[in-house]
């Protein structure tokens, strides 16, 4: 166990030095953001603006037992912008992106790729560690800020649906309910997310046991692991960001 | 193709009483393996027997637990990160999978070590060397292809291909006919020979196929519970009565 442990912090410093040190491979990082992007594009949309839709719904009957359905919007927006954004679009990314780094570069080690990368003297670690976890890094932040878009347009739809709000005073009241303390914690912690994504995703891969059951176990273990940390960092954020405001 | 015995007085891979075991599992026991300039040397053994840890071992994959590693003049062991990736341009590995990266293309395969080792190249001298490098190994029809559409003995041939390109000293190759016909089989062995003679490289070749041992190897090297217990010309070697010798004679002989 603690073994294990001494590991992945072995793994995160390599991170942290060879981030720094050239050659940099930005092609590739640029390439990985895409495909970050990409795959987890069509399912954040719908489950963005579902998540957007459903919570609206849910949240109207508790608030007009005390007629207060006026301040959905901004119960709507904090929800959405400080909780559900961030929290949605990182399982989304655990799920479709970890996975399939955790059974990239599992299958790369299975197969000796990496090992033939290693001993052409190239640096794979750089090549397929630090470009995917810094796009993985990069990418999610940028999808947290998409949901959030996504999941108040769904919300909207079904506020203009059952109240005779207008888009501009909703769009009044949604940001009247935050602030720019929110949106910067908010995109902090997908920066942290995004790294947790891309991190246990490579680790889990590069150890992954050699033969061709240890692909599929690199990438289960990908997207449990690193779900499970997103709640933990969630949970920690909480503390953090209230003991600021 | 016959084999030509360049071969030079000075050791270019230096072994000397090389153990490495896994826990309880004892692979290498004492392995000495001396291998002239230019000089081919077969490695024959069973499966399991470490015949791969040991070129393993002689590239710095894997560190050994104990003995030297002298290649090309350097303790492999002791070599720094920077030293490592210098020394490991000189040397070329065909991997026994061929291990190539199943993402990118021929292209990109062979363009792969040749940028990160050799810095600011131009696009005509990248696809030059690249061209070369599939003419050498006959494949130059391939090169926008993906590695999945290739059969078992272009892989291999893209592998020492990618390889090649940055002009190795020494070759190692793993298993370089297992799981070939025997048609294609002979034509590794003739690439094997022909690469050889075109840059005069010294080499290790593990395979427990003997025609592959015997058209490529100068000498043999039987690996036998973690020892080379018997080294020397093909034939001295199978002159030998010994029961584990014998039956790996007569399984590719069948007599
Ligand atoms: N990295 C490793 N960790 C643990 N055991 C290993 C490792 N590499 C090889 N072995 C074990 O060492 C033995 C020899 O392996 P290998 O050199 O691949 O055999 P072969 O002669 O067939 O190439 C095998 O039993 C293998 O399981
Ligand atoms: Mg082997």
């Amino acid at each position: 166990m603690f073994l294990a442990l001494a590991d992945v912090f072995a793994f995160i410093s390599r991170f942290f030095r060879e981030l720094f040190l050239p050659p940099y491979e930005f092609k590739e990082i640029i390439r990985q953001c895409y495909e970050v992007g990409f795959r987890s594009l069509l399912l954040i949309s719908t489950t963005g603006f579902i998540t957007g839709m459903v919570f609206t719904n849910q949240s109207r009957p508790s608030l007009s037992e005390f007629g207060a359905t006026s301040w959905l919007p901004s119960l709507i927006s904090i929800a959405i912008v400080r909780a559900l954004g961030p929290l949605v679009t990182a399982l989304i990314a655990a799920g479709k992106v970890g996975s399939s780094i955790g059974a990239e570069i599992g299958s790369m080690n299975v197969t000796e790729q990496i090992d033939a990368m290693e001993v052409s003297g190239t640096n794979p670690f750089k090549f397929l560690v630090v470009s995917r976890v810094l796009a993985t890094s990069i990418t999610v932040p940028i999808l947290t800020m998409y949901t959030i878009f996504v999941a108040l347009i769904g919300a909207f739809l079904n506020v203009s649906m059952n109240e005779q709000t207008s888009f501009t005073s909703y769009i009044q009241e949604v940001f009247g309910a935050i602030s720019y303390v929110d949106i910067f914690a908010s995109l902090l912690k997908s920066i942290v997310f995004g790294f947790t994504i891309g991190i246990v995703g490579c680790y889990k891969g590069y150890n992954s046991s050699k033969g061709t059951e240890g692909v599929g176990k690199a990438a289960n273990a990908a997207v449990v692991t690193s779900m499970f940390l997103v709640f933990i960092e969630e949970m920690l954020s909480l503390q953090i960001v209230q003991s600021f405001r | 193709m016959s084999k030509t015995s360049k071969t030079g007085e000075e050791s270019v891979i230096s072994i000397r009483n090389l153990r490495k075991s896994f826990g309880d599992l004892h692979v290498l026991q004492g392995i000495d393996l001396e291998v002239k300039q230019g000089e081919n040397v077969a490695v024959l053994g069973r499966s399991g027997t470490g015949k791969s840890v040991l070129i393993k071992i002689v590239v710095g994959l894997l560190k050994p637990d104990s003995g030297s590693v002298i290649v090309l003049g350097q303790d492999v062991e002791r070599l720094t990160a920077k030293e490592m990736d210098a020394f490991r341009q000189k040397v070329g590995f065909s991997f026994q999978s061929s291990a190539l990266y199943d993402s990118m293309s021929i292209r990109e395969n062979l363009e792969f070590p040749l940028v990160r080792n050799i810095r600011n190249l131009s696009r005509a001298d990248i696809n030059k060397a690249v061209e070369k490098a599939l003419d050498d190994v006959g494949l130059s029809q391939t090169i926008n292809q993906m590695p999945s559409e290739l059969s078992g003995g272009q892989r291999k041939r893209i592998g020492i291909a990618r390889t090649l390109i940055l002009n190795p000293e020494i070759m190692l190759y793993d298993e370089p006919t297992s799981g070939l016909d025997p048609i294609t089989s002979i034509e590794i062995n003739n690439l094997i020979n022909e690469v050889r003679e075109r840059i005069n490289a010294t080499s290790i070749i593990i395979t427990h196929d003997l025609t592959c041992a015997k058209t490529t190897g100068d000498r043999v090297a039987m690996l036998l519970d973690g020892k080379f217990e018997r080294i020397g010309p093909f034939d001295e070697v199978f002159a030998d009565p010994d029961e584990r010798v014998r039956q790996f004679y007569n399984y590719n002989f069948i007599n």
